[in-house]
């Protein structure tokens, strides 16, 4: 599908970078003018996809992490958040709720929040070279 | 500051402010903790009412201070969590460990500015 605008963003594996990656997804979703509740669904969606990256794909180092959102027609929004990280050697046990490598304090829920909060998830990883996450979300009609 | 606490008769209540995300749990967590090892309360008590943005790093949070308050052999109680906030924690299952609190208006209004 074509897209109608796209934005690229690219920004270092800081867990401080988290806030403004996902503040600026939410600024450049600002132009369809979603409801409170879109608007949140797609920070919450993409802060579980970027500290994936922080936590998981570089976890001894830092390295750079890729957004690019596009919007298409129809009021269909999408987010890719793309790491050259670690990758993920089995991605249906990863995206079990609450299976997680990541110690006690994390809860294990990142992909289940990407899934229930978006209406489709897709995943595509390869060991040793990176992950893709892409995250598509149809915005109501509000007018 | 994103903790304040307040304290009455072995209540600790931690107000939680602004946005709860992988990188400001870590501090929070931090202040918690040196809090409720120092005074050891029979309840700690979270308070979401401050807080505009959340992801599954709070659940990660409230998971690990439920454990803390085990070790410490009291409870804790997840208090004021507002509307909009309310989708996450249900998704995450915690209300199965009962620490949920969502009528819960105006207890402990002793607050430390």
């Amino acid at each position: 599908m074509k897209a109608l605008n796209e934005m690229k963003l690219s920004f270092k594996s800081k867990s401080i970078n988290e806030g403004f990656a996902r503040g600026a997804v939410a600024s450049f979703l600002m132009q369809l003018d979603p409801t409170v509740a879109e608007l949140a669904d797609i920070k919450t969606a993409v802060s579980e996809a970027v500290t994936n990256c922080i936590v998981h794909a570089y976890p001894d180092g830092e390295g750079m992490i890729y957004i690019t959102a596009k919007v298409l027609e129809g009021r269909i929004f999408t987010v890719s958040v793309r790491d050259r990280g670690c990758g993920i050697p089995d991605i249906k046990q990863a995206m079990e709720p609450m299976f997680t490598t990541g110690g006690e304090e994390r809860a294990g829920l990142g992909f289940a929040v990407m899934q229930s909060f978006t209406d489709k998830l897709r995943v595509s990883s390869r060991p040793g070279r990176g992950t893709t996450v892409t995250m598509t979300k149809q915005l109501s009609h509000n007018d | 500051m994103n903790v304040n606490f307040s304290s009455f008769q072995g209540e600790l209540r931690a107000y939680l402010y602004g946005e709860i995300d992988h990188h400001s749990a870590r501090e929070m967590r931090r202040r918690i903790d040196g809090e409720a090892e120092r005074q050891h309360p029979n309840t700690l008590v979270l308070d979401f009412s401050h807080v505009q943005f959340m992801d599954s790093s709070a659940i990660g949070l409230i998971m690990g201070r439920y454990r803390l308050m085990q070790l410490l052999g009291g409870y804790i109680r997840v208090s004021n969590v507002p509307p909009h906030l309310k989708r996450l924690i249900e998704l995450s299952g915690i209300g199965a460990l009962g620490v949920l609190e969502y009528k819960g208006k105006d207890r402990g209004n002793n607050e430390s500015a």
